[in-house]
C-alpha cells in the first residue's frame, strides 16, 4: 500500500464543479481542461468525479506480513450455472487476496478457457461477507420461523437436535414425511450427500423436475423419448439460419467456456442469420440489434403455429421427413386410436380440427405482436434455409403453458426436416460436451413416492389430500402424510426462489405443520430464516473439490484447499457424518472414508472409463484440464436420422411424436382445471396470468430473466455486485410515460399475491405491455408489517398455481400493476 | 506517445462487467470505485400499434472503457503537481500517490472519466494499465478476464492492426486526446461526433458506471 503525504483538500461533491458538458466554465482555466470540457459529451452525465467515502474492502494483506509468500491454489465455482469455472486463488497468510481465473493470452476464440465471470471474480467479497454463517445456530426461543433470530449453539447440541428430530419424525410419521428441498448452491463430485444418509435411514419423499426445467423436461420424453439432448451451440456455425427462443445464452451461463463464450464464437462464425425471439432485447444481443424479433411473452407457440400455417400453405414442409420420422403431423401417420377424428397437428394448424381456427399470420399478429407480413417473411426464410438450427432456452417453458410451448418450438425443425443433420438441432436447449465425473453414491431410496419439485409447501399444508391424478404425485395414488422434516442444504427455495413468498411464509412460519427444518448454508439467505437449526457450511473453493462440466468443449477442475478450518464451519460431508454417527449409521454412511477418499475413488472410477483423463496428482497440479470435442460438434438425433428403424426412439411410437398417444392417455386419466387447456399435440394455449389475460386492475405482464450479478439468488447479498447490478424493473416508455415513471424512480409492482419495490429502468429494450425484473434478488420485507418486498424479488408476485402437466413453477407468467412511489 | 494501448471488440462484448470486477478485485476497490466501466448505449424505440403489432428500431451496444493512456493526456497536462505522469518504462499513465494533492483537475479534465479522487486516500485513483504486469510481459487483469475475449492489450501497431482508434458514441471524438484504445465496432455503433439525442440514444446504465 502506498502512503500519501498530502492532506486531501475538502472536495465535497455538492460544492465541486457541476458534472455537465459545460465544465469548461468551471474554476479551472488551463487550456487543455477547457478543450476537454467540450469533449465530454454523453459520458459527462455518467459516473462521478469524486468517490464516496465508504468502508474499505476486507481481506487485505496486513502490512506487517506483506512480504510473506503468496501461493496460487486452484479451485472451482460450484454454484448452479453449468459454467463452474476455474478459480485461481491467490492465497497469502491463510487468506484469499485475489481471485483470478484460467486464461491464455491468445487470439484464438476456439481455445478452451473456462474463464470465470464477474461472479467468480467476486468470491472474495462473498467468502468474507459479514452475513457469513460461522457457528451452528438454533432458532431463538419464543421466536417464529421467518423472524431470523438465532442463538449460537455447539456442534454437539446442533447434531443432537437434528438427529433426534429426524429419528422422531421417522418413527412418528414414517420416512415419507422427510424431504430434501430442491437446492442448487453446490455442485461437485462429493457436494451432496444428504440423500445417501436418508436412504440409509429408510428413505425420504423424493421430487421430480427442477425449478429450471420443470416443464420442458416433463414434455421432452413424450416428444423424443430419452433422446432429448440437444446439439452443441457450435453446430450452429454451420447453419444457414439460427433461431433462438426464450434464451439469453450470454446471461444465463456467462463463463468463458460455456454458452456466453460459445454463443459469441458461433455468431462470429456462422454464415447464417441469427434471430432471437424475445420480449426483451437481452444482453446476448448487445451490438446485434438485427437479431432481435420482439414477441409478447408466452406466445412462442402462437408464432410457431402461424409459421407452420405458412410453411404448409406454401409447400415448404418436408413431408418425407414428417412421414418417415414422426407421428401425427397429418392423418397419414396418426395412430389407430386417433384416426379419422381430425386430431392431427395439420388439422389444428389449418383449422380443420380442435378449435376450428386457421392459425394464419393474421390470427397470430395480435397475440404475438409480430406483424403478419413479418411472419410470412420469416416462414419463407425458415422453409428455405438449410441447415436450420433451432434452439430454445428455458425461458419459454417456465410458464403456465410451458410444456406445450417447449414442444411447439420443436415443430420448426420437424416441419422442415432439419433434425439429425450437420448444422441442426432438435429445437430443445443446446447440448454440451462435458467431462462427467461420478458423484457420491446416494444408494436406493426405499420410498418410491415423489412429488413435483414445486410442491413442497403444498405437501406441508395438505399432503394427504394430494393425489396422483390432480396434483402429480408419482408412484402412489396419494401422499400418506404431509412433510414434517425438511432438509435445506445450500439452497434458497424455501422462500426466495419459491413462488408466492407471502403464502409460503405463512405455512413455513407455523411449526405445527412442518415440525423441523434443518438448514445448512454459507450465508444467512432468506430461506435460512425458516430453519430451526442451521449448520455452517464451507464453500467448495475452501475445500478439496472436483468438478467436470463443459459447453462446446469439456473441462474439469481439481480444487485444493486454500486454508484450514475457520471459525466453527464444517463441510457438509463432515456434518452429515456426525449426524450419521449420532444415529448409529456412521460406518454405513462413510464406509470408513474421508471426503478426500471419496473424491479420489470417484475420480479413479471415472478415469478407469476414460483414459484421456490425467492422474489425480497431475490434475491437481494443473488445476484445470480442458478437452475439445473430438467430433467437433455434437448433433442431436444424428443416429436416429441415419437409421430410424434400427435406432428407433423410446417414445410409444418409436418415432418423434407430434401427436402423442401416450400423452392423450395421460390427459384422459388425469384431472385438469378448466383453463388448463391440454392437448396431445403442441398447441398454443393462452396463459392464465398472461398477456392475453391481463385485467384492468393488473394490466401489465410481468416476467423475469437471469442477471449478470447473480445466478438465481447466489451472490444476491454481495454489496459490491449489487452496486454494479442494480435491481431494476424494465419498462417500455409507452408504459412508463402515462405512469409518470422515469429511469431511477422507485416503483412498486403489485398484484393479488404481493408487492415489490425496485428502481425503474425505462428502456426500448422491452416490448410495451410487459415489464420484467432480474430474478433472484434477495427478498426483503417486514413480514409482520406491510410485507412489501423492498428487495425487488418478483417471486413475491408469482402464483403458486403449478403448470398443468409438470406441476412446475410458472414463474415467468405473472400480471401486475406498476406505480411510482419515489 | 504511449507504447501500449487497449483493444475492444464491440461485436463480442456482452456487457457482463467481468472486466470491471476483475480490476476491482485486483485493486481492492470498495463500493463507489471502478477503474473500468462498461457503458450501455441504447437508442431507437419499440412501439405497439392499435392492432397489437410491435415494431422496433431499438439498438443497444456496450463499450468497455478504462484509462486510454492517451497520447494527448489532458490529465497530465492539467495536473498541478506532476503526480499524473507516464511510467518511464511502459509510458502508461499513472498517479504518483505521494505527490497527488487530490485536487481533482484530472477528473475534471478527462473526457473518459478515467481518474477519480478517492477522498479517503486523499489522491486520484485510476487504471494504471497494470504496468507492473506489463513489465513482465503479462496482460492487464481485465484483458485476460473477459469470458468472450472482447478485450486486448499490446503495442500500438498491434492494436491498430485489430481496430480503429476509439471514435464511437458515447465516447468523445478521438481528436481530443488521441486515445490509445482501438475498437472493432459492432454494426450498431454510432460515430462519436453525433449530435446529442440522435436516434434517442442515451447511456442506459448510469448506475452501473462508477
Amino acid at each position: 500500500m502506498e502512503k500519501h503525504t498530502h492532506e486531501a483538500p475538502p472536495s465535497n461533491p455538492a460544492t465541486a464543479p457541476a458534472r455537465t458538458p459545460g465544465l469548461g466554465g468551471a474554476a479551472v482555466s488551463r487550456r487543455s481542461l477547457v478543450k476537454a470540457g467540450g469533449a465530454l459529451g454523453a459520458l459527462a452525465l455518467a459516473g462521478g468525479m469524486f468517490g464516496k467515502v465508504v468502508p474499505r474492502f476486507v481481506a487485505k494483506t496486513p502490512e506487517a506480513v506483506a512480504d510473506s509468500k503468496e501461493r496460487i491454489v486452484w479451485n472451482h465455482c460450484a454454484i448452479n450455472c453449468p459454467g463452474r469455472c476455474s478459480l485461481k486463488l491467490h492465497v497469502k497468510d491463510d487468506e484469499i487476496v485475489q481471485v483470478e481465473t484460467y486464461a491464455v493470452d491468445d487470439d484464438d476464440i476456439d481455445s478452451v478457457q473456462p474463464r470465470a465471470c464477474l461472479r467468480g471474480r467476486s468470491y472474495r467479497a462473498w467468502v468474507y461477507d459479514p452475513n457469513r454463517i460461522n457457528y451452528p445456530l438454533k432458532r431463538a426461543e419464543g421466536t417464529k420461523r421467518g423472524e431470523g433470530k438465532f442463538t449460537q449453539i455447539s456442534w454437539d447440541e446442533a447434531i443432537e437436535l437434528v438427529s433426534s428430530n429426524l429419528k422422531r419424525v421417522i418413527s412418528q410419521y414414517g420416512n415419507e414425511a422427510v424431504y430434501i428441498n430442491y437446492a442448487t448452491g453446490v455442485s461437485s463430485s462429493t457436494g451432496r450427500s444428504w440423500p445417501r444418509l436418508l436412504n440409509i435411514l429408510g428413505g425420504y419423499l423424493g421430487y421430480y423436475g427442477t425449478y429450471s426445467t420443470a416443464e420442458i423436461n416433463w414434455i421432452t420424453p413424450y416428444i423424443y423419448g430419452s433422446s432429448g439432448a440437444g446439439s452443441t451451440i457450435s453446430a450452429a456455425a454451420e447453419a444457414a439460419l439460427v433461431l433462438v427462443f426464450g434464451s439469453s445464452p450470454c446471461e444465463t451461463r456467462q463463463g468463458g467456456a460455456v454458452s456466453n463464450h460459445d454463443y459469441v464464437a458461433m455468431r462470429e462464425k456462422t454464415k447464417g442469420k441469427v434471430y432471437v425471439f424475445d420480449y426483451r432485447y437481452s444482453d446476448s444481443m448487445m451490438g446485434h440489434s438485427d437479431t432481435w424479433v420482439p414477441i409478447n411473452p408466452g406466445t412462442d407457440a402462437a408464432l410457431v403455429s402461424a409459421l407452420a400455417y405458412e410453411l404448409i400453405s406454401t409447400n415448404l414442409v418436408d413431408l418425407d421427413f414428417l412421414h418417415t420420422y414422426c407421428q401425427g403431423f397429418d392423418e397419414e401417420t396418426m395412430p389407430e386410436s386417433a384416426q379419422g377424428k381430425n386430431l392431427s397437428y395439420k388439422d389444428y394448424i389449418m383449422g380443420t380440427g380442435y378449435d376450428r381456427i386457421a392459425k394464419t399470420p393474421e390470427w397470430a399478429e395480435p397475440i404475438t405482436g409480430i406483424p403478419a407480413n413479418r411472419i410470412r417473411e420469416l416462414a419463407h426464410e425458415i422453409g428455405t434455409a438449410k441447415p436450420l438450427y433451432v434452439v430454445q432456452g428455458w425461458g419459454s417453458q417456465r410458464r403456465s403453458n410451458g410444456e406445450l410451448t417447449a414442444w411447439a418450438i420443436c415443430m420448426l425443425p420437424l416441419l422442415t426436416g432439419q433434425i439429425g443433420l450437420p448444422g441442426t438441432n432438435n429445437g430443445l436447449r443446446e447440448g454440451s460436451y462435458a467431462i462427467n465425473l461420478d458423484t457420491i453414491p446416494a444408494g436406493n431410496n426405499p420410498v418410491k413416492t415423489q412429488i413435483s419439485v414445486f410442491s413442497m409447501v403444498d405437501a406441508i399444508e395438505r399432503g394427504p389430500e394430494m393425489t396422483e391424478m390432480r396434483d402429480g404425485v408419482k408412484n402412489a395414488e396419494k401422499l400418506e402424510v404431509g412433510i414434517k422434516f425438511v432438509v435445506n442444504y445450500a439452497g434458497n427455495c424455501i422462500t426466495n426462489q419459491n413462488s408466492d413468498i407471502n403464502w409460503v411464509h405463512d405455512i413455513m412460519a407455523d411449526d405445527t405443520k412442518c415440525e423441523f427444518v434443518v438448514g445448512s448454508d454459507i450465508v444467512m439467505c432468506d430461506s435460512m430464516k425458516y430453519c430451526d437449526v442451521i449448520l455452517p457450511d464451507i464453500f467448495r473453493l475452501e475445500q478439496e473439490s472436483m468438478i467436470g462440466t463443459g459447453g462446446d468443449s469439456a473441462y474439469m477442475i481439481a480444487g485444493s484447499r486454500p486454508y484450514g478450518q475457520k471459525h466453527e464451519r464444517k463441510s457438509a460431508y463432515e456434518a452429515i457424518s456426525l449426524i450419521a454417527k449420532a444415529l448409529g449409521v456412521e460406518r454405513d454412511f462413510t464406509e470408513g472414508k474421508t471426503e478426500g477418499d471419496w473424491i479420489k475413488d470417484l475420480y479413479e472410477a471415472a478415469r478407469s472409463k476414460d483414459d484421456t483423463l490425467p492422474t489425480l496428482t497431475a490434475a491437481r497440479e494443473m488445476g484445470v484440464f480442458c478437452r475439445k470435442n473430438p467430433k467437433g460438434h455434437t448433433i442431436a438425433l444424428e443416429a436416429y436420422r441415419k437409421d430410424p428403424v434400427g435406432k428407433a426412439l423410446s417414445t410409444m411410437s418409436g418415432k418423434i411424436d407430434i401427436y402423442s398417444e401416450e400423452l392423450a392417455d395421460y390427459i384422459a386419466a388425469h384431472e385438469f382445471l378448466p383453463d388448463d387447456r391440454v392437448t396431445a399435440i403442441p398447441t398454443y394455449v393462452p396463459e392464465w396470468y398472461g398477456v392475453e389475460t391481463t385485467t384492468d386492475q393488473y394490466p401489465l405482464a410481468l416476467s423475469g430473466f437471469h442477471y449478470r450479478g447473480r445466478i438465481h439468488s447466489s451472490w444476491g447479498g454481495v454489496e459490491l455486485l449489487k452496486e454494479l447490478n442494480p435491481q431494476e424493473l424494465w419498462i417500455n416508455p409507452a408504459d412508463a410515460g402515462p405512469r409518470g415513471i422515469e429511469s431511477g424512480d422507485t416503483v412498486r409492482a403489485s398484484n393479488e399475491f404481493g408487492a415489490m419495490e425496485l428502481l425503474a429502468r425505462v428502456t426500448p429494450r422491452i416490448v410495451p405491455g410487459t415489464v420484467a425484473a432480474p430474478q433472484g434478488a434477495w427478498h426483503d420485507a417486514d413480514m409482520n408489517g406491510d410485507r412489501i418486498d423492498r428487495g425487488g424479488n418478483y417471486n413475491t408476485l408469482a402464483t403458486h398455481r403449478p403448470s398443468p402437466f409438470a406441476k412446475g413453477n410458472p414463474q415467468h407468467t405473472n400480471i401486475c400493476q406498476v406505480e411510482k412511489t419515489g | 506517445m504511449s507504447t501500449y494501448g487497449f483493444y475492444f471488440d464491440g461485436t463480442r462484448c456482452t456487457a457482463c462487467k467481468t472486466c470491471v470486477y476483475a480490476c476491482k478485485d485486483k485493486n481492492d476497490l470498495g463500493l463507489g470505485f471502478a477503474y473500468r466501466k462498461v457503458f450501455e448505449y441504447t437508442g431507437g424505440s419499440t412501439n405497439r400499434d392499435g392492432g397489437g403489432a410491435i415494431s422496433t428500431d431499438c439498438f443497444a451496444y456496450s463499450v468497455s472503457l478504462s484509462c486510454n493512456h492517451c497520447d494527448d493526456a489532458v490529465c497530465i497536462e492539467v495536473c498541478p503537481t506532476a503526480a499524473m505522469h507516464r511510467d518511464p518504462e511502459t509510458e502508461l499513465v499513472c498517479v504518483d500517490a505521494k505527490v497527488c494533492i487530490g485536487c481533482g483537475y484530472c477528473a475534471l479534465s478527462c473526457p473518459y472519466r478515467a481518474p477519480k479522487v478517492d477522498r479517503e486516500k486523499g489522491h486520484s485513483v485510476k487504471c494504471d494499465g497494470c504496468h507492473h504486469l506489463v513489465k513482465n510481459d503479462e496482460a492487464p487483469v481485465c484483458v485476460l478476464a473477459c469470458p468472450t475475449r472482447a478485450l486486448g492489450f499490446g503495442t500500438i501497431p498491434d492494436m491498430q492492426a485489430k481496430g480503429e482508434q476509439a471514435n464511437i458514441a458515447p465516447l468523445p471524438t478521438k481528436e481530443y486526446t488521441k486515445p490509445n484504445m482501438f475498437i472493432k465496432p459492432s454494426k450498431d455503433a454510432l460515430p462519436a461526433a453525433l449530435p446529442a439525442g440522435t436516434n434517442n440514444a442515451f447511456i442506459a446504465n448510469p448506475l452501473e458506471v462508477l
